[in-house]
């Protein structure tokens, strides 16, 4: 099982690639949409992509619920393996 | 036992003619941004439309499937009662009876055709035209009218900025006719039905809401496969692709879906959604005639396209320019 700060690393890249994000400016307190200017597409993106590279699922409900990075990295722990 | 015959049929079906009709309206983000919480940038970035184009009262159905279609015909060089089917795809009729493929058939002059409408939401477009080539390699129909008609604007909330700088209005259609060498490739349709809900009018309601998001993960994940489908089941590959014309639904969705496939960079790439906003059934022709007109894309050329959308549905194919 990867670290917490292995995930936060791989959410950091996949945020870098898919809207632009600098891996310092990803921070488990921000907000995805205020702080880091991901539109809902985006999250999209970044869904797939994590889905991708973590082998979790993220239905669109629960997408909606993921309003920060830190609840990505607990999403993606709780549901990993 | 008596032994059904069956009528003689082609080896192929090719496109012989393409037309198109935009509504004389331009909308820009502008306008609307002073009637609702938007701005140009905000949609341009989401969706990528900068303007669209929408009906004025005498714009009917009828009347712009009717225009898009007698340039196709007249493109096609065929007369009219050489057509012997005309399908007709909307998803925007408001009085579903009688369906308005026989009305636009008799406008044209095409004596007695078979005619209907077919809903496949955007895909319609798409679907009919595998039908028609169909019907024409098997010999039920000679030469096929396929139109594709919306206006949108009639079931969009003009209020509502999540669907209303999305969804515009504008017809197409094509002619098909027999031809020794195959211009249609089979079909590759497909329909997730699970997902009914993601774009539809609810009960009780007379305007269209779309579940962005999840139609969004749909087309950019799940229609790789049909447009990849596409092209297997027609022999050909990405880079042998001039022209790739999918649905205009979202610029983005366009952008991620030619990323995905791996065309070559001389592939030309149809962004007619920027100028015509999302047409629905319409929009695959639209953004044929375009290239075609602008020069982009020339008589030849082998062109990828896909329809998807309520249902959901979805349906693509290769073809060769007129």
């Amino acid at each position: 099982m990867p670290s917490t700060a292995d995930i936060q690393a791989g959410l950091a890249e996949i945020l870098e690639e898919v809207a632009g994000v600098t891996a310092a400016d990803a921070t488990p307190e921000k907000s995805f949409t205020d702080d880091l200017d991901v539109d809902s597409l985006s999250m999209v993106e970044i869904a797939t992509a994590v889905e991708d590279k973590f082998g979790v699922a993220i239905p669109d409900d629960e997408l909606a619920n993921i309003k920060t990075v830190g609840d990505a990295i607990s999403f993606i722990e709780k549901n990993q393996g | 036992m008596t032994t059904i015959k069956l009528r003689e049929g082609a080896p192929g079906a090719r496109i012989l003619g393409l037309g198109g009709y935009r509504p004389r309206r331009r909308v820009t983000n502008d306008e609307l941004a002073q009637t609702m919480d938007t701005n140009d940038e905000w949609i341009q970035t989401r969706v990528g439309i900068a303007e669209r184009r929408w009906a004025s009262e005498d714009e009917t159905l009828v009347e712009m499937a009717v225009a898009a279609g007698g340039k196709a015909l007249a493109a096609s060089g065929l007369a009219p009662d050489e057509v012997d089917l005309v399908i007709l795809a909307s998803a925007s009729l408001r009085v579903p009876i009688p369906g308005i493929g026989p009305q636009v058939a008799h406008r044209l002059g095409i004596p007695r055709p078979g005619a209907f409408d077919l809903n496949a939401g955007c895909a319609g477009f798409c679907y009919a035209l595998g039908m028609a080539s169909d019907a024409i390699r098997s010999g039920d129909a000679r030469n096929a009218l396929v139109i594709g008609v919306e206006r949108l604007t009639d079931v969009t909330d003009t209020t509502d900025r999540s669907t209303a700088v999305i969804f515009a209005d504008g017809a197409g259609a094509a002619v098909l006719g027999a031809s020794d060498e195959p211009g249609i490739g089979p079909v590759a349709w497909g329909s997730d039905g699970d997902q009914y809900t993601a774009i539809e009018i609810a009960a009780g309601s007379s305007t269209m809401t779309m579940a962005g998001q999840a139609v969004y993960r749909w087309a950019t994940t799940k229609l790789t496969e049909t447009l990849v489908q596409a092209m297997e089941r027609a022999g050909v590959t990405a880079a042998d692709i001039d022209v790739f014309a999918p649905h205009q639904a979202n610029l983005r969705i366009i952008e991620s879906m030619a990323k995905k496939l791996g065309f070559g960079e001389d592939t030309v790439i149809a962004r007619d959604i920027v100028q015509s906003g999302n047409t629905s059934a319409a929009s695959v022709p639209l953004a044929l005639t375009a290239l075609l007109e602008s020069g982009e894309a020339k008589s030849g050329d082998l062109a990828l396209v896909l329809g998807y959308g309520a249902g959901l549905t979805v349906a693509g194919q290769v073809l060769r320019l007129p």
